[in-house]
């Protein structure tokens, strides 16, 4: 049985740990703050995007065909997917659920007869993914060195993308993230980039049919517009993973906090009895001895 | 008093601006156009340079854009910039640092067509470096 002392030690080392989770708690939920601006910022351009994707599409659409990266390579025996994560641990499953969706997808893929390529984005996602499909990893982002995620970072990752798309590397690209619900849940997500889905509709306060005139050619800003959606999705796949690690990260060390807290309170418990029964039995040996003379 | 109309200079960060205006005028890919109140539907790419908007009140803001593309309807224009920053901000070192880059691209063009489109762009950084740097 542990000494006193031994218990003593015991809750002054799990008092701390219990501050230090409090602090990463705190410190998430300020983080979380900034990151959920973030997206919401961000949303405004993704939405007129797609509308204007929308658009110009069904202009496109009627007459020809739009660029490579819109209509794909007509094959698909090369995926190429790209796995965001975040860049530190301590946040729950998060990590390992959106590498579970990715590892999931390759398996299936590959038992298909496809061939799989992975770029990895944060570093956690390399660490669990090397583990299964070391071969397969072409490229690795790390974002460690960025503290707030700028569309110049994600276009940086669809130029890459795309450069690789151009050289004929792959057929399919499909991006993993994490989608930001609320602060307890983020839903993995496996989305299409390459080929684009074609955007339904465009809705609500749409051109209402209206004849557009375009300068210059349809195809020539759709070419100049395919790219740069690609930047967006991404760049929102970030945000959204950012916020959604904060979130992760907050309810994670918010359990470490009452966890260590229901733990204090047990060590607590035994450390009152112990004691109760050491001067018990002092008084035991006192009185016995009282007794004897 | 021109009649005024909704105008958004998004770029992928934030909303700069929404707010009633009464003139846009902005650097189209093929030269600079002056959007006003019912304009007809019009999508174009524009190219680096700057946006000025005249507001309701008849304030000027004048806002640098490094391409992107506005879609113009009757009802309002919509501007979505690959980075856009007000004039008062603009931040010399960066403007420099992308005609430093153009001028790479321009280096390791590999076919004519990439080089044209990368002359192009840069032509377009140094106009609007002259256009902002005597201000």
């Amino acid at each position: 049985m542990a000494s006193l002392k031994d218990l003593r030690n015991r809750i002054a080392s799990v008092k701390a740990t219990q501050k230090i989770t409090k602090a990463m708690q705190m410190v998430a939920a300020a983080k979380l703050r900034r990151a959920q601006e973030a997206a919401e910022a961000a949303r405004p351009y993704s939405q007129r995007m797609g509308a204007v994707l929308a658009n110009i599409t069904q202009a496109v659409g009627s007459n020809g065909d739009g660029p490579a990266l819109m209509t794909g390579t007509g094959k698909d025996d090369v995926h190429l997917l790209v796995v965001c994560t975040a860049e530190r641990g301590l946040c729950g499953g998060f990590n390992s659920q959106i590498s579970r969706l990715a590892r999931d997808h390759a398996r299936k893929l590959q038992a298909e007869g496809k061939t799989v390529k992975i770029i990895t984005v944060g570093k956690k996602g390399y660490d669990i993914l090397r583990r299964d499909f070391s071969a397969l990893i072409v490229d690795r982002i790390e974002l460690r060195d960025v503290k707030t995620i700028g569309f110049a970072n994600a276009d940086a990752i669809a130029r890459k993308v795309i450069t690789l798309f151009n050289q004929g590397g792959f057929d399919v690209c499909t991006l993993f993230y994490s989608e930001f619900k609320s602060v307890i849940s983020q839903i993995p997500t496996a989305q299409q980039i390459i080929p684009a889905a074609a955007p339904a509709e465009a809705e609500g306060e749409g051109a209402g049919g209206a004849v557009y005139e375009y300068e210059p050619e349809p195809g020539e800003i759709l070419s100049d517009l395919i790219p740069r959606n690609i930047s967006v999705q991404i760049f929102r796949a970030l945000l959204e993973n950012a916020a959604g690690e904060m979130g992760a990260k907050m309810s994670a060390m918010d359990n470490a906090t009452r966890n260590a807290g229901d733990m204090i309170n047990r060590l607590t418990i035994t450390y009152n009895r112990q004691r109760q029964a050491q001067i018990t039995k002092e008084l035991i040996e006192i009185i016995s001895g009282a007794e004897a003379l | 008093m021109a009649e005024a109309f909704k105008f958004e200079l998004v770029s992928p960060e934030r909303l700069l601006v929404s707010e009633e205006v009464q003139s846009v005028v902005i650097p189209g890919a093929e030269g600079e156009m002056t959007v006003l109140a019912k304009h007809a539907p019009v999508m174009t790419t524009i190219k680096p340079g700057v946006v000025t908007v005249k507001s309701a009140s008849g304030q000027e803001e004048r806002y640098v854009v490094f391409g992107g593309f506005a879609d113009i309807l009757p009802s309002g224009c919509t501007l979505l910039a690959e980075s856009a920053t007000s004039v008062k901000d603009i931040d010399r070192a960066e403007l420099t640092r992308r005609i430093q880059e153009a001028r790479e691209d321009v280096a390791d063009a590999k076919d004519d067509e990439a080089k044209t489109r990368a002359e192009a762009f840069l032509a377009q950084l140094t106009t609007l470096e002259g256009a902002l740097l005597p201000a």
